[in-house]
């Protein structure tokens, strides 16, 4: 059975079985026991966060009705902008950074009284797949410490999964919201490009970029969903949600609904990921979808057009970070061009260098051509093929990542091998879909391991019925042994 | 043996748009330091771009006013260097797909100065030295550019010279920028070269930057001419590089070579969407677009058989021009107009920026009106003269300046009265003219139309002393 945490703690609010405040130092009471060890939080904000729950129990008590989200403690990864509350990008570079505006998402939910707990951890700049690329130590798995949360949305999973938030909001380049939520057994989607504002995420690489919701019910993914895809005019790129909302058509009946399947994207999948998804593909037979067979031969390029794309344009969006306006400065220096040397070779962390080399690389003349134009090339003919393959079926049932959980280290001595774990969540990516990580199954060490629903651009409420589907046959949600017990 | 000059300008127009080119913050001059700043163009992390549509539009009334064709679909490029006045560490510019292309300026001598493109950009900020300290402004940072390149089709520093006036006399009068070389908002970068005379290949050039003002501009490209000939005479090579002009000594010098010169990374910004340019978005402003500069003039010249010179002037600022076309309306002569304005008004309008302003007393209502006095017979020359002093010190209308009574010249009889009087009191002025001194009449002249106030018809006042002269 599907269950929705934040109907949950909503009714509970509006039927007074407990006050936000309550609720909310119930939280904070959490974090402060558990963050330790799960090291999910680089930031607290309990005033910030009481403060809401006070107009929210205001609220209440004058008899007004309250929103679905309004006074439900939650939590945003650490590149997202928050007017006042640091935002480091789990840099050192931004370490004492604090934002002077708020992203798009955060004043929509802000505005709905949203309560939040804290700033979560995350690779540095969003680059990595373990979270241990963070300025701050990385994130824990909630199922087993000795592992890691995944990445780079790490913290915000390794929160959710660890209830010590209800929900939170992390950013998806290459898989950054998927393969954590996969990780740490819960919900994660990366919206269609352009459905959620990024005004205010600080940018790792701009044509990638989105916002999305991580949860422990497909509900609660549907519900955020709905109340973050606007259309916002500080946003060039954004296009908002197209259709009624994805809570509308969430439980409909998904018999006929056409899933495909291919095989490319179970090369070099573990067996036991590989035998949960099978199994996941049986429960959709049985509910009366078809299961449609394709090809996606440009799959095998997707790992290096990612790489290549987002390192490009990683590489300008982070030369801005020169120590001369905000952030932090080295000290010592011969004159401003030493200062902003050094103060970019000991502000950021070894892999951003690295990604910053490579894209300022592609992109140089002479290189140009045989790097970023091929890519490019390559971006388009991938989007093609998906093309192809939605006029054949509503969605596309792929694993999340090959594997479950690295132990803790594995991913910093293996960088290629972790690179590689990319390989299932970068295409939607790469295309602007949008998909949604559920999980499917655990380990023989009690690990989770997820699947994801790829569907068209915009068709976020077809994947997330798909999703709800699934979870309401043959839920694999297990509440790991941390945080708010409800 | 004789060398030829050979040079291309890239010239930075500022657009006149209220707001900056990516957010709404204001793009007025000057400010109190890092006052006209927003999160986005001190470009702030997690801030995106928007497009001021206002900056497409003036780029594509440049483009029409310059003879481009204007592309259907463009899109904006991220430039990418490291320099502390621009906060992002890229420009937004354009790079492969610019707004216009293909255009021309005509000069003087028939020559066509071909302009390859013409792209938005946003400007950047600006440095600030201060003892020992380096401060950046970020005011300027945003405001948004069009950077017109030309061809290198200039073969000497008064073709230079004269396209720099052009552009900025089109920029103006299409009300894109004000051009103002001394605030900035127009600066040029020339490309030179030199080959002996007769030859087709392109001799190495060098680029002087950042220029801003035309005698720097005729100056520098002087100096840089000579220079490249004096190298090239004495055997050495011209240097590719980026050069740098002193107005103190009048000399230039090296930036950077060839070398360091930077690997700007293009590509598209991610954060902005296509710009697509309807076929009726260009219409529409080349519907809107005043009549430029050259036209004026060649109707000026054709239409209104006004002499060249007197049409050059009264075309230069578009403010003067209008004044001018308000003032002949329902005259006789434009001439009439172009005399009072270029030998009277003028004088009070002595600076070019006065010029351009053209901020005067009298307006070109009130103009009119004297010129249909004048031409109604009702008022005689001189005294339009004078009255139109008058009514460039006092504000007033030629018809309060006038007596009711001076109006409608003088009757023939009264005119006779005075002309004997002139004759009879003037006995020496009479002698002197029966002796031969056909000067002397003008003295006769002159005591008429003192008496007269002005009125009289001084050519007939004449003939008419000389008959009573002759008759007596």
């Amino acid at each position: 059975m599907s269950e929705s945490k934040i109907a949950k703690l909503h009714q509970g609010l509006a039927d007074k079985e407990f006050s936000c405040k309550e609720l909310t130092e119930k939280y904070i009471d959490a974090i402060e026991k558990d963050n330790e060890a799960l090291n999910a939080y680089v930031t607290v904000t309990p005033e910030t966060a009481l403060v809401a729950a006070e107009k929210v129990d205001k609220k209440i008590a004058a008899g007004e009705k309250i929103g679905l989200l309004e006074g439900i403690p939650m939590t945003l990864k650490d590149n997202i902008s928050t007017d006042g509350i640091r935002t480091t990008c789990c840099s050192k570079i931004l370490e004492d950074y604090t934002p002077i505006y708020d992203a798009t998402v955060w004043d929509i939910l802000k505005k709905q009284n949203a309560v939040l707990l804290g700033k979560t951890n995350m690779d540095e700049f969003a680059m990595g797949s373990s979270c241990e690329n963070s300025y701050f130590g990385g994130a824990k798995n909630p199922h087993n410490t000795g592992h890691v949360a995944g990445g780079s949305s790490g913290g915000v999973a390794s929160a959710v999964g660890g209830n010590i938030a209800a929900y939170g909001l992390g950013s998806d380049t290459g898989g950054s919201i998927r393969q954590p939520a996969s990780f740490c057994g819960i919900v994660g989607m990366k919206p269609t490009y352009g459905a959620v504002s990024r005004y205010g995420l600080i940018a790792y690489a701009s044509s990638l970029d989105q916002i999305g919701p991580i949860t422990t019910s497909v509900e609660d993914c549907a519900m955020v969903f709905d109340a973050i895809a606007q259309y916002d005019k500080m946003d060039s790129t954004s296009q908002g949600r197209k259709g009624a909302a994805a809570c509308n058509t969430l439980k409909n009946d998904i018999k006929g609904m056409k899933i495909g399947i291919a095989k490319e994207y179970f090369e070099g999948i573990r067996d036991d990921v590989r035998k949960s998804v099978e199994q996941a593909i049986d429960v959709y037979r049985s509910l009366g979808a078809e299961i449609v067979e394709f090809d996606l031969p440009s799959l095998k390029y997707a790992l290096p057009v990612y790489y290549i794309i987002a390192c490009a344009e990683a590489s300008s969006n982070l030369g801005r970070y020169d120590g001369i306006r905000y952030g932090y400065k080295a000290e010592n220096y011969k004159d401003v061009n030493d200062m902003i040397k050094k103060t970019r070779s000991t502000g950021f962390g070894a892999e951003v260098k690295k990604r910053i080399l490579l894209g300022t690389y592609v992109l140089s003349s002479g290189y140009y051509d045989a790097y970023y134009k091929k890519a490019q090339n390559l971006r388009g003919k991938i989007v093609q093929e998906f093309r192809n393959v939605f006029s054949g079926c509503d969605v596309v049932l792929a694993p999340t990542v090959p594997m479950t959980a690295f132990e803790n280290g594995h991913a910093v001595s293996d960088p290629v091998e972790t690179y590689q774990t990319d390989i299932c969540t970068v295409p939607v990516n790469i295309c602007g879909l949008p998909a949604v990580s559920v999980p499917c199954g655990f380990d023989d060490k009690g690990l989770p391991i997820g699947m994801q629903l790829i569907g068209n651009s915009f068709a976020e409420a077809k994947i997330l019925n798909a999703a709800w589907q699934y979870e309401n046959a043959a839920n694999q949600f297990r509440a790991a042994d941390f945080g708010v017990k409800l | 043996m004789k060398y030829e000059l050979v040079a291309g300008f890239e010239t930075h127009v500022e657009l006149a748009t209220n707001t900056k080119i990516f957010c709404s913050c204001t793009t007025e001059f000057g400010g109190e330091p890092n006052t006209h700043c927003c999160p986005i163009c001190i470009g702030l992390p997690g801030t995106l771009p928007k497009l001021n549509k206002k900056v497409v539009e003036y780029a594509i009334r440049a483009g029409l006013a310059t003879n481009c064709e204007i592309a259907e679909i463009s899109k904006m490029d991220r430039k990418n260097y490291c320099y502390p006045d621009l906060p992002k560490a890229y420009q937004i510019s354009q790079y492969d797909k610019p707004l216009c292309e293909h255009g021309y300026i005509q000069l003087s001598n028939g020559r066509r100065i071909r302009i390859l493109r013409i792209h938005i950009e946003e400007d950047a900020g600006k440095l600030v030295h201060r003892r020992g300290d380096t401060l950046v402004d970020y005011n300027r940072g945003g405001v948004p550019l069009v950077e017109i390149v030309t061809e290198p089709d200039f073969r000497s520093v008064d073709e230079a010279k004269e396209y720099v006036e052009k552009l900025q006399m089109i920029m103006r009068y299409i009300g894109v920028s004000d051009c103002k070389m001394q605030e900035g908002s127009m600066r040029c970068d020339v490309n030179i070269s030199v080959r002996p005379e007769g030859s087709e290949k392109l001799g190495t050039r060098t680029e002087i930057k950042n220029m801003n003002s035309i005698t720097f501009i005729a100056k520098a490209m002087e100096y840089e001419y000579n220079r490249q000939v004096d190298l090239i005479e004495s055997g050495e090579k011209v240097i590719q590089e980026t050069l740098r002009y002193d107005d103190v000594t009048n000399t230039t010098s090296s930036m950077r070579g060839k070398e360091d010169a930077n690997d700007y990374r293009y590509f598209r910004d991610p954060d902005l969407v296509t710009i697509n340019v309807p076929r009726e978005m260009v219409e529409d402003i080349r519907q809107q677009l005043p009549e430029l500069p050259e036209d004026k003039k060649n109707r000026y010249i054709d239409e209104l058989e006004l002499p060249e010179a007197d049409a050059l002037l009264l075309t230069k600022y578009r403010r003067i021009a209008e004044y001018f076309e308000k003032a002949i309306e329902g005259t006789k002569t434009p001439k009439t107009a172009a005399n009072f304005i270029i030998g009277q008004i003028f004088r009070s309008v002595e600076t070019e920026s006065e010029k351009e302003q053209f901020d005067i007393n009298v307006s070109a209502e009130n103009l009119n009106e004297l010129i249909k006095l004048l031409d109604g017979g009702k008022i005689r020359m001189n005294l339009a003269k004078s009255t139109l002093d008058k009514m460039l010190e006092t504000g007033k209308k030629a018809s309060e300046l006038i007596d009711e009574s001076d109006m409608g010249g003088l009757d023939e009889n009264a005119l006779d009265e005075l002309c004997r009087q002139a004759v009879d009191s003037n006995p020496k002025a009479v002698k002197d003219y029966l002796a031969g001194k056909e000067k002397a009449v003008k003295a006769m002249v002159g005591f008429v139309m003192k008496n007269s106030r002005g009125k009289a018809d001084a050519a007939l006042a004449e003939q008419k002393i000389i008959g009573l002269i002759k008759n007596s």
